[in-house]
C-alpha cells in the first residue's frame, strides 16, 4: 500500500513539512482545490486567511482504482489511526 | 524584664490560600497540555477525560479555597483573589468545552465523496520535487524498497495542510 498526501500546500510547503516530520512518502500538491473537490472534501474558508482547503478524509484504493475502505472524521481532532489503517489494508490481500 | 503579653500586637499576618492559586494553575494548564501532549494519543484525545479531570481537580480546589477565604477569613486570604480566579478557570473551561465539542465538528458534510465500492476519482497533481503525478502511475509503480513490486494500493491523505 503506498501512501499519498494530498493538500492545497504548494510542493515547496509540502517539502518543508517532510524535512520537518522525515516523511519520505509522496506528497501532491492541489493549490487550487480541484482533485479537492472533485472528491467532495473541500472546506471553505476553512484555512488560515480564509482559504479553501481538504477537510480530512482517508480512502483506501486498491490496484483496480476502487475504493475499499474510507474514514470521513466528523471532528477535526479525530483522525485515524495506524491500527485502522493496517485493519483496512488487509482488504487488499 | 518584659513579659510576652505586654507586646504590641502587629496585625495578623494571614495565611496564603494555596488552595486557590494551585487549583487557578491546574485549570490555566489544561488547555496547553491538551493542546501540546494529550492530542498526541487518540485515548486522550478523542474523548479528553484527563482535561476534564484537570479541570475537575482545579475546581474542587477553588471551590475548597474559597469556602476557606470566606467562612475564615481571620486566617486565610483570597476573598478577592478567589473568585476572580474561579471566574478566570471557569472561562477557560468554558472555553475548552467550545472547542472540543462544537468548534472541532464544523466540518463540511462531504455527503458526494467517492463510497466504498466506486471508483476513486483519477487525478494528476504536482508532487513535492515539481513531478507531475497521476493516480494511475501511483499504482503502477513499483513501491520504493520492494523489490520492483506494485503496491497493492493506495492509501489517499486528504489533510488540512502545513501552516
Amino acid at each position: 500500500m503506498r501512501p499519498v498526501a494530498i493538500s492545497v500546500d504548494t510542493p515547496d510547503q509540502s517539502a518543508a513539512l517532510c524535512r520537518k516530520a522525515g516523511y519520505t512518502f509522496t506528497f501532491l500538491s492541489d493549490p487550487k482545490a480541484e482533485v479537492i473537490r472533485r472528491y467532495d472534501l473541500l472546506h471553505k474558508r476553512g484555512g488560515p486567511d480564509g482559504k479553501d482547503i481538504a477537510r480530512p478524509a482517508e480512502f483506501l484504493v486498491d490496484a483496480a482504482g476502487v475504493v475499499r475502505w474510507r474514514n470521513l472524521t466528523e471532528d477535526l481532532r479525530k483522525r485515524t489511526t495506524p491500527e485502522d489503517v493496517l485493519q483496512a489494508a488487509q482488504l487488499l490481500h | 524584664m518584659i513579659n510576652r503579653q505586654d507586646r504590641v500586637p502587629g496585625p495578623v499576618k494571614r495565611q496564603w490560600n494555596w488552595r486557590i492559586w494551585t487549583g487557578f494553575l491546574l485549570a490555566l494548564a489544561v488547555i496547553p497540555a491538551y493542546f501540546l501532549f494529550f492530542l498526541r494519543f487518540p485515548v486522550t484525545r478523542d474523548v479528553p477525560w484527563a482535561s476534564w479531570l484537570m479541570f475537575a481537580g482545579a475546581g474542587w480546589l477553588l471551590l475548597a479555597g474559597v469556602s476557606r477565604a470566606f467562612a475564615n477569613s481571620a486566617v486565610y486570604r483570597g476573598k478577592i483573589a478567589g473568585p476572580f480566579l474561579a471566574f478566570l478557570s471557569l472561562t477557560a473551561a468554558i472555553f475548552f468545552a467550545y472547542a472540543t465539542l462544537y468548534a472541532s465538528r464544523q466540518l463540511p458534510a462531504a455527503g458526494d465523496a467517492p463510497r466504498v465500492g466506486e471508483k476513486a476519482p483519477e487525478f494528476t497533481l504536482v508532487a513535492v520535487g515539481g513531478n507531475t503525478v497521476a493516480m494511475s502511475s501511483l499504482l503502477s509503480e513499483p513501491m520504493p524498497g520492494m523489490e520492483g513490486q506494485k503496491p497493492r494500493g493506495l492509501l489517499l491523505v486528504f489533510y488540512r495542510g502545513y501552516w
